[in-house]
């Protein structure tokens, strides 16, 4: 054991010697690996920031609630057009969820728009309307910072009163207490109940703060008929629940929607679960393509490294026939070569973070990422193996060199 | 007194192009420990194939190589770089340092490749260098040093395992002749210590430091005698110039 650690440890000594020997041409085989480690990293970093982003906005759709649509999250493949033309999901269908689900804790009917919305002088344009029932709070698990949502009383009712995002408080009331105060929402007056907690963005997209809250009833008189397309929210009463809860709705809407036994569903539940599968398809296929691409330039460096110690390997045949006769083994040889390259891989691996790393914090602002740890130990395992890999062709034939011959080269 | 070195009708054979060239045509010889043995010859008479095979660089076509009465005709590449490692010490004409490792780093690396520890390589390799008298310039690295302070280095570097055999090939060579006399003196002392050495040469005076001369023509023995007229120097022991 001591005997292998003594030759790792003369090996090192003759890896560093030998790069520091030809400085230039170290440095320039290792901007290859270099390039190579940057983009790998970088690719590797944006993905990583994807997935991030991807499951901070995942989070607020909730991983207990059911979303009732006529279209599904997943891949539909190419019945697109049965699925346009199915029947819209309509109120009916929250209110017999209402009634006769018993694993739902809270049912609450969603649809929206856009609309410009205005406070005296000021103007805020394209606000998204979220029409709702009384349950917005249950089952998206939001929260209002002051004030309090419209009662189920006031959104079967109608009544004109809003619950207003962040954002549009801040636009709207810059120095102002909005509880209270009528803004007009596409034209229509509407009392503002309350402001929302700040909540970001969902997928990087739209802003969750932009947006005004109203009773769905009143919706349905103002912005849009109450036949058109509705998605309806089920919170089940725990996420052990939730399978159970779907198939009872499941049953529900069939019977609401007057379904006969042989035919197929014409609606959708989704859930948290069906999106992540879809974005863990397309974001599987992404990563790998990015890798790839990006690997390739890690390649070209490792085929850089092969070359330059082809030459290594013949400028010191001779020193490898002097080494041969006091008695170095082939598996010596092997070694000292493979460890010159690992170093000069590692080198390269090493100054390519150092680089990547500012670049991923310029990432960092559009992406919610910062280099993972898991990242740097990738890409230095990663060079170390390119380091290896093109260099065992080197040291194999190192390795077998005659040692009568060698010490005969001049 | 069983030979160290038993040679028994050994061939060598090198194909070059169409031609087979017999360097090496049935050569026995037998060296006992402690002889001093100049092996002599004009050049193709095949006295470096001889010195490789003798030096387990090398690997006879036909022919039975017993060193310390173990075969070592048919041993693969690494067993005979264990071999080299143990039991020969060479110094080469043109010393083969390795340019970028100090005295003692150069002279460390036989007991590296052996699997000596650290201490124990520090103190045996400190024992040669002084041996060879160049405690001195022991950081020094060999371009920092004259020809004669490389050959001996070369030597120190030959004697640190202790080898059963001490194989020079043209070891004045590169040296003027009173630095080639200065490491001539060494080797006489050497031996004198108990060291079986074996001399490859073509200069008649270097070889009449040796008691015993082999002369090879043609890839054969052409003569096998003891040396009467050796050089005998005054003052052997003053070699630590």
């Amino acid at each position: 054991m001591k005997f292998v650690f003594d030759e790792f440890k003369e090996g090192m000594a003759i890896a560093f010697a030998a790069i520091r020997a030809n400085k230039m041409r170290s440095v320039l085989t290792t901007l290859g690996i270099v390039i190579g480690i940057v983009s790998v990293t970088l690719m590797g970093t944006a993905i990583e920031g994807l997935n991030r982003a991807f499951n901070k906005s995942i989070a607020s759709l909730g991983s207990d609630v059911l979303y009732v649509q006529k279209w599904s999250w997943a891949n539909h493949n190419d019945d697109w057009w049965i699925i346009k033309n199915r029947r819209n999901v309509r109120i009916k269908q929250a209110k017999d969820i209402e009634k006769y689900s018993e694993y739902a804790q809270a049912v609450n009917p969603v649809t929206g728009t856009r609309r410009n919305v205005i406070y005296g002088q000021k103007l805020v344009e394209n606000v998204t309307i979220i029409g709702t029932g009384a349950y917005w709070l249950e089952t998206s698990g939001s929260t209002v910072a002051f004030g309090r949502f419209f009662t189920p009383m006031e959104a079967d009712g109608g009544r004109p009163v809003c619950a207003i995002g962040s954002e549009v408080a801040a636009n709207l009331f810059p120095n102002e207490n909005p509880i209270g105060k009528n803004i007009k929402i596409g034209g229509y007056a509407y009392q503002v109940l309350s402001v929302f907690d700040k909540q970001g963005s969902f997928l990087g997209l739209e802003s969750l703060d932009n947006r005004v809250y109203v009773p769905i009833n009143r919706f349905f008189q103002e912005f849009m008929s109450h036949r058109s397309d509705l998605q309806i929210m089920v919170k089940a009463k725990s996420v052990e629940e939730l399978d159970n809860t779907k198939e009872e709705v499941r049953g529900i809407l069939r019977r609401s929607r007057g379904l006969k036994p042989k035919d197929q569903d014409d609606f959708a539940i989704n859930q948290q679960e069906t999106l992540i599968q879809t974005f863990n398809t397309i974001g599987g296929v992404i990563a790998a393509v990015g890798l790839f691409i990006t690997g390739m330039s890690l390649f070209v460096g490792g085929i850089g490294i092969m070359n330059i110690m082809f030459v290594s390997v013949t400028e010191r045949t001779r020193e490898i026939g002097i080494r041969k006769a006091i008695g170095a083994p082939r598996r010596t040889i092997l070694l000292q070569f493979l460890m010159e390259s690992a170093a000069l891989c590692l080198i390269g691996g090493i100054i390519g973070i150092i680089i990547a790393f500012p670049i991923s914090l310029i990432i960092d602002t559009f992406l919610p990422t910062a280099m993972p740890l898991s990242v740097v130990f990738i890409a230095l395992l990663v060079s170390i193996i390119v380091g290896v890999v093109s260099g065992f062709l080197p040291a194999y034939r190192a390795s077998r060199l005659d040692p009568v011959d060698a010490l005969r080269y001049e | 007194m069983p030979s160290i070195i038993q040679l028994t009708n050994i061939t060598k054979i090198y194909q070059v192009g169409e031609e087979k060239v017999h360097a090496l045509d049935g050569v026995s010889i037998q060296i006992q420990k402690n002889e001093y043995v100049a092996i002599m010859g004009p050049s193709g008479s095949g006295k470096s194939t001889l010195m490789n095979i003798i030096g387990c660089l090398d690997t006879p076509t036909s022919g039975l190589y017993e060193l310390n009465n173990i075969n070592v005709s048919d041993m693969n590449d690494n067993q005979l770089a264990k071999i080299r490692n143990k039991e020969i010490g060479f110094v080469f004409q043109t010393f083969n340092l390795l340019a970028r490792s100090d005295v003692l780093h150069n002279v460390e690396l036989p007991l590296i490749y052996g699997g000596v520890g650290s201490m124990e390589r520090k103190k045996l390799a400190r024992a040669a260098i002084e041996r060879v008298g160049l405690t001195d310039r022991i950081h020094h690295k060999p371009n920092e040093l004259s020809g004669g302070q490389r050959q001996r280095v070369s030597v120190a570097r030959a004697l640190v395992t202790h080898p059963s055999i001490l194989l020079a090939d043209e070891p004045t060579g590169n040296l003027d002749t009173k630095t080639g006399d200065e490491i001539m003196m060494l080797f006489d002392t050497l031996h004198k210590e108990g060291n079986t050495i074996i001399l490859v040469t073509h200069e008649e005076d270097i070889a009449l430091h040796a008691h015993r001369r082999i002369r090879l023509r043609d890839g054969k023995m052409e003569v096998d005698e003891p040396i009467k007229n050796r050089k005998v120097f005054t003052q052997p022991t003053i070699v630590m110039a």
